[in-house]
Parts: structure tokens; C-alpha cells; sequence
């Protein structure tokens, strides 16, 4: 029988309408656009300066924090100035701003497409040249994951979990990576394995990828300890804590981190990103962006550098289409609209969805009729109708004594509502208010 | 007997009986409480808005009764007059404080800002100054969705439909810092209220540089320093990239005001300029 989760979840359309487009590499563009804070934590600091000239991986932004990651050029050029560009937040941030001249590459980075298999770094080392390297999650969370392989003393990890779900409506780049690069995957696999001292490897995919897990199966085949497990498809799957209860069966408190089950949770294209920077020396500058969306003319599976504007990557799909309402950076249920094609692609960019003006309509807001629908699909057991009304109310007693913070923000809850209510709206809000206030009683 | 007769004695008994409990009790436990608190709480407003600081009208005159002190401690709805009226109460030295009016100090309205794309999330500007700059593209300007007016306890505010910004009504404005607080964006402002109600600020609080405001905004302050220089009292500081008016120091001599090349200055209940003879290129040269 295939295993999911247990509590709530829901299962919108998938409209996978880019499964099955080969990866297709972008061209860098003239100019390019890499913000400074990509990762989830502190903003990165730049190391280079106006009229640098730089080499494609190398580093230009070191990440000094704990929570913090190194950036590296995704082109070879010249730094143009470092300024503020618009970001997918919608306000401008810290940019730095390359033009490209050729593509010439930082030495001792291996550009062939030959697969090296033997892991030849100790854990330690393989910590260090994921942080050198500058890789976060790329599921979209972008945190960074040289510190979530450093596993807290007292804590001992029994399972890394390959997050190959791609629960997202729309998205296909994980999907596509795992058609292509399954090898290279695996690989990434063990070295993580390796560098948080496990002996088993868990990868979950949704029963809709019947091809990536036949494929993954193939290549797991000659591994022991990595197993790939088929689950059921369920909205939010992807989620951290909805994975480990599906995959292992575990669930992780309230407020703590899966390593207190003994799990750690990493994307299968963070396994490949993985791969890349220990096998091949390869900084993280680049990743898949799938673009589509039900009126894009090529929905499409791109990889494309960080730093290329968004506009790009839709112009090859063939542009936007005519009655566009949105563009949104991310899959439906969990994404952000962004409010201009400036916005480049970051490291947490997994995809761009277009949506035609009636998709992307809000529904007329009614009173809420007590149905529990949202209760009932809450993956974590909250009561979004309360929180949403606590939102709304300002009311954050109640929002904190609800657990509010528990919230994944899936968005299960506003999916679902007959009433067309705000619900995640008001609990973001909730979420950043009640978080003020612990922050504040903390100092 | 007549049950009647028999519920009456049982009654007045039981009813003699807490009466005497509820003597003991008062005598025995009695708070003694300064008389003072029920004075000052008495002449307060009793508006509850917490513009002191305070939980509420009866927590501040707790806390005044308790530290015997005025010190740092005004009503803003009552004003100076009902701060003397408790010095009096309280036998203390009442210190005067020029009065406030709250201001918006941002004037990017549908005209001078125009808005980018449609925003239709949660209506409250804490929520969406979280999610994006806003439609105007101004990271530091007015969203227009009205946690201001919303949190105005004293119908001092109201949204203008036309500029999507909203409007202080002086009169009813008693300065109690609600909507200063309500701000996610630190726009609203408490000013003096200056003599015959006169006023004037920066009314833009964009902190970008000069080309990048402007773009957005019409009427954004360019942090170009010219009302710094124009300035006779030293009362305008520039800081990230925009300038600012110390209302205490400020002798509203209005000579800023013309010089703001975008116009970001505001001038309030002033009399209109006496128009001076305008200087062309022809008489400048004779």
C-alpha cells in the first residue's frame, strides 16, 4: 500500500503540463542580477567590488552569519555596480550586478559530464565544501544545507529523507532532474549519507511520477540502505514534517527540528546540487525553473544561472500570454505573485507559473458558515477558521494560545474554504506578529 | 404555621446572618486605597487609548498616585488643562506641553504614485507591507488599506477614496499615538501642533536613493538637500537619503518650501504665498 500522512491534506489538479520537456540550458543574459540575501537567514556580504572582473563560480558574496550562505558568480565579467534591484519580495534589496563577457570558468571546477562515483572526503570535509559551495534547499525554502548536515551534539540522525515529492501543482523540475540525472542523484545521496553518518536513505516520490520511481528504482538498485518509497499523492507531502510522518512514520513535536526524530530532510535537487560541488568542484549557480502555466505556449523545464531576469525565462516559453493575471514566483499553493519581470531567478526559484487573469481571480469573500473543511484538511492539526478570525481581530493571545506558529503556511486551509475567506492571509500575518512578540519577550 | 410566615423567618435570618459575615469581612480586610486614584481616574477622559502609555485611564492614575510624580506622564486627549487640573488634584507642579496633532507624511496618492498591479490579499497594511511594497512600488510610502484609520479610537481619520491616503481631522485628533503605532511603516507622525495650527514637514519617508524614488513617485523626497541649505534655524536634517523637519526647532518661516524641487514639502493652514514679481530672463539681466 502506498504510505502518506495522516492528518488533513488536500489534492488540488496537478496540471504537471511541463512533465517530460527536457531540462533545456539558458544562455546567460548580458546583464545579470544576483541578490545578496537568496538563502533563508542573514544576507550575504559581498566581496567584490564596482569594476571586478570575475570567472563564473567564483565567489563573490560570503555568507558570515551561522544561518548564512556563500554566493558565487553565476557568469564570468565584469561587476557592474552593486545596488538595489527588485526582488521576488517585491521590495528592492541588495544586488550585485554583473555584466558577462564570454563564460569562462573558475579553475579546477570539472566540467565533464562523467560520473565520479567514489567519495573520497571525510564527513567533516564534505560539510565544509557544501558551505564553501553555497548550497541551501533548493525546494524552495533556501536553507542553508551545510548546517542542517551538522547534526547537534546529543542528537544522533537515523534517516536522510530525499524530499522528490514535488507536491506543488504545476512543477515539474524535480521530476525532470530525476529523469536525467538519477545517477548523479544518487550519488549525492550517499555523500550526504556520509556526511551525517546514516545508513539509510529514504527517497520519496508521488505515485504521479510512475517513470522517476521506476527510474530512481534502477539506479538505487546496486545501493544498500536507499530505498525509494512511492507515496500516495497528497497535498503537502512536501512538507518537512508531513514527509517524515509519511516516509517513517514519525512526528515531530511542536517547535522542534526533525533531527529530533532522527531525521534529516533534504531535497532531491539539493542531492544534485550536492553531487555537483563535491564530485565535480562546482559552486551552486545554477538550478531547474520549470515555466508554465495553462496559457504559456511552451511550458518548459529550464536551467537557468541564478541572477537571469524572470523575463528571459518566460520569453523562451513564449512570452506572456495575453489575458495573464499573475505571475507567480513558485508553484500555486505556496507561491508569491511578483509584481515585475525584473525579478531574477535566486536559488529558491523552483518555478514560474503564469495564470490567466479568471485562474487567478480571488473568489468573493463570504462569512465563515462553521463547516470545518479547513479544520479537516489542516495538515497540522491547527483550526485555520480561528486563526484566521484571531488574524483579523488583531487578536494575538489567541493566535499564539492556537498555536499559530505551528502554521506551514500550505495553504490547504484557504484552498478549501467554500467561503473563499483570506484564511492563510490572516495567518501569515498572525504568524509574523506572534513571532514579533516571542522575539521580544526572548530579549 | 403559614409556610409563608415560616419562609420569611428563614429568610431574614439567613439574610442577618451574611449580612454580619459581610460586615466582619469589610471591617477585617478592608483595602485602603488612596482616595487620590478615584480623583484622578474621575477627571480623566476615560477614553481608555492608551495615548499615555498606560493599559487604560484608571492604570495611569494608579501609576501617578503611586510615584506622587507628573514626570513624563501626559493625557493627550485632556491636554494641558486637564494635566493641571491633576497637578492640583495631586498637589504638584503641572509642566505645559505644546499640543500635537497627528500627520501623514506621505503623499503618494493614486495620482502622484500610480498603482503598478492589483493588490487583493488581506486588506490590512501590516499583511501586505510584509508581502510586497505595495502597488505604488514605494517601499516606504502608504499602502492606503486604512490599520490607521481602523485603530483610531477618536473618528479623527478617514480614508480619501480619490488619494487612497488618509486624512487627519484636526479637530477631533487628540494625539493619542494609535496610528503612529498602527503603521507598518512608521509614516504617521505627531507633530506640534504649531500656532494657528500651522504646520509643515517632509511628507515622504523613502529612504531610497533620489532616481529609484522619484520613478515611483512623483512627489518623493530625493534627499537632493536643497531645504537643508534653505534652511536659517538648522531645523532640516538629511538622513538616508531624506530630509527631515524638527518640528521643535522649525519657526515656520516657510523658506524650504519653495526650493523642494519635487515638491515633497507640505505646508498646512498657512496663508497663500504673496505672489512676488516673477524673475524672468529678461530682468535678470538688467
Amino acid at each position: 500500500m502506498l504510505k502518506t500522512f495522516k492528518l488533513g491534506g488536500v489534492h488540488p489538479p496537478e496540471n504537471k503540463l511541463s512533465a517530460h520537456k527536457a531540462i533545456e540550458a539558458i544562455e546567460a543574459p548580458e546583464k545579470i542580477f544576483v541578490p545578496l540575501g537568496q538563502n533563508l537567514g542573514a544576507p550575504s556580504v559581498a566581496t567584490v567590488k564596482r569594476g571586478d572582473k570575475v570567472k563564473t563560480g567564483q565567489l563573490i558574496a560570503k555568507g558570515e552569519a551561522f544561518i548564512s550562505a556563500m554566493i558565487h558568480s553565476p557568469v564570468s565579467g565584469t561587476v557592474d555596480k552593486i545596488d538595489t534591484h527588485i526582488d521576488a519580495s517585491g521590495y528592492r534589496r541588495d544586488t550585485i550586478i554583473i555584466t558577462r563577457e564570454g563564460d569562462e570558468w573558475e579553475e579546477g571546477i570539472d566540467l565533464s559530464a562523467d560520473l565520479r562515483k567514489e567519495i573520497t572526503l571525510s564527513p567533516q570535509e564534505i560539510v565544509e565544501k557544501v558551505k564553501a559551495s553555497g548550497i541551501v534547499g533548493l525546494g524552495g525554502a533556501t536553507f542553508p544545507t551545510h548546517v542542517k548536515l551538522m547534526v547537534p551534539d546529543g542528537k544522533k540522525a537515523e534517516y536522510l529523507i530525499i524530499n522528490a515529492v514535488e507536491c506543488e501543482p504545476y512543477l515539474t523540475a524535480d521530476h525532470q532532474l530525476m529523469l536525467e540525472k538519477a545517477d548523479e542523484i544518487v550519488v549525492g545521496v550517499q555523500i550526504l549519507m556520509k556526511a551525517i553518518g546514516v545508513d539509510k536513505a529514504i527517497i520519496g516520490i508521488e505515485n504521479n511520477k510512475p517513470d522517476a520511481i521506476e527510474h530512481m528504482n534502477k539506479s538505487v538498485a546496486n545501493f544498500a540502505g536507499i530505498t525509494v518509497q512511492a507515496l500516495k499523492v497528497m497535498y503537502p507531502q512536501g512538507a518537512e514534517k508531513q514527509l517524515i510522518k509519511a516516509c517513517v512514520n514519525r512526528e515531530v513535536p511542536s517547535g522542534k527540528l526533525p533531527i529530533e526524530v532522527g531525521c534529516v530532510v533534504q531535497n532531491v535537487g539539493t542531492a544534485f546540487a550536492v553531487y555537483e560541488a563535491v564530485q565535480k568542484n562546482k559552486p551552486l549557480i545554477e538550478r531547474v525553473v520549470t515555466v508554465t502555466g495553462k496559457n504559456v505556449s511552451i511550458p518548459s523545464n529550464f536551467m537557468a544561472r541564478i541572477g537571469t531576469p524572470v523575463s528571459l525565462l518566460i520569453e523562451k516559453a513564449g512570452g506572456i500570454p495575453e489575458d495573464n493575471g499573475k505571475i507567480i514566483n513558485g508553484g500555486p499553493m505556496m507561491g508569491k505573485a511578483i509584481n515585475s519581470t525584473d525579478v531574477p531567478v535566486t536559488k529558491g526559484t523552483s518555478g514560474i507559473l503564469l495564470m490567466s487573469e479568471k485562474e487567478a481571480k480571488r473568489v468573493r469573500e463570504y462569512n465563515c458558515v462553521r463547516c470545518a473543511r479547513c479544520t479537516t484538511v489542516c495538515p497540522m492539526g491547527l483550526e485555520p477558521f480561528l486563526l484566521g478570525l484571531a488574524g483579523e481581530s488583531l487578536d494575538w493571545e489567541i493566535a499564539e494560545k492556537e498555536q499559530v506558529m505551528d502554521c506551514i503556511e500550505c495553504g490547504s486551509c484557504q484552498y478549501t474554504c467554500p467561503s473563499g475567506r483570506p484564511l492563510l492571509d490572516n495567518i501569515r500575518l498572525g504568524k509574523f506578529k506572534v513571532g514579533q512578540i516571542m522575539r521580544s519577550r526572548k530579549n | 404555621m403559614d409556610p409563608i410566615i415560616i419562609a420569611i423567618i428563614v429568610l431574614g435570618v439567613t439574610a442577618l446572618i451574611f449580612a454580619a459575615i459581610i460586615f466582619g469581612v469589610e471591617k477585617q480586610f478592608k483595602v485602603i486605597e488612596d482616595p487620590r486614584i478615584d480623583e484622578v481616574s474621575e477627571a480623566l477622559p476615560g477614553a481608555n487609548c492608551g495615548g499615555c502609555g498606560f493599559a487604560g485611564c484608571r492604570a495611569y492614575a494608579e501609576a501617578i498616585v503611586k510615584n506622587e510624580s507628573l514626570e513624563g506622564m501626559f493625557c493627550p486627549v485632556g491636554g494641558n488643562d486637564l494635566n493641571a487640573d491633576i497637578a492640583a488634584i495631586m498637589g504638584l507642579e503641572a509642566e505645559e506641553k505644546a499640543p500635537q496633532v497627528a500627520v501623514v507624511r506621505c503623499n503618494g496618492s493614486l495620482k502622484n504614485s500610480p498603482q503598478k498591479f492589483n493588490y487583493e490579499g488581506a486588506q490590512s497594511c501590516a499583511f501586505a507591507s510584509n508581502l510586497s511594497a505595495g502597488p505604488g512600488g514605494c517601499p516606504n510610502g502608504c499602502l492606503g488599506l486604512g490599520d490607521c484609520v481602523e485603530s483610531c479610537d477618536f473618528d479623527a481619520m478617514y480614508m480619501d477614496k480619490e488619494t487612497g491616503l488618509p486624512v487627519i481631522i484636526e479637530e477631533n485628533c487628540v494625539a493619542c499615538g494609535a496610528c503612529v503605532k498602527s503603521c507598518p511603516r512608521s509614516i504617521i507622525e505627531l507633530r506640534n501642533q504649531g500656532k494657528k495650527s500651522r504646520r509643515i514637514y517632509v511628507s515622504c519617508v523613502n529612504t531610497e536613493k533620489g532616481a529609484v524614488a522619484k520613478k515611483n513617485c512623483e512627489v518623493a523626497c530625493i534627499g537632493c538637500g536643497k531645504c537643508v541649505k534653505a534652511c536659517t534655524f538648522d531645523a532640516i536634517v538629511l538622513e538616508n537619503k531624506v530630509a527631515y523637519i524638527d518640528f521643535e526647532k522649525c519657526r515656520l518661516c516657510r523658506k524650504c518650501q519653495p526650493e523642494c524641487p519635487t515638491g515633497a514639502i507640505t505646508e498646512l493652514n498657512f496663508p497663500p504665498r504673496k505672489v512676488k514679481a516673477e524673475v524672468t530672463e529678461e530682468n535678470k539681466e538688467v
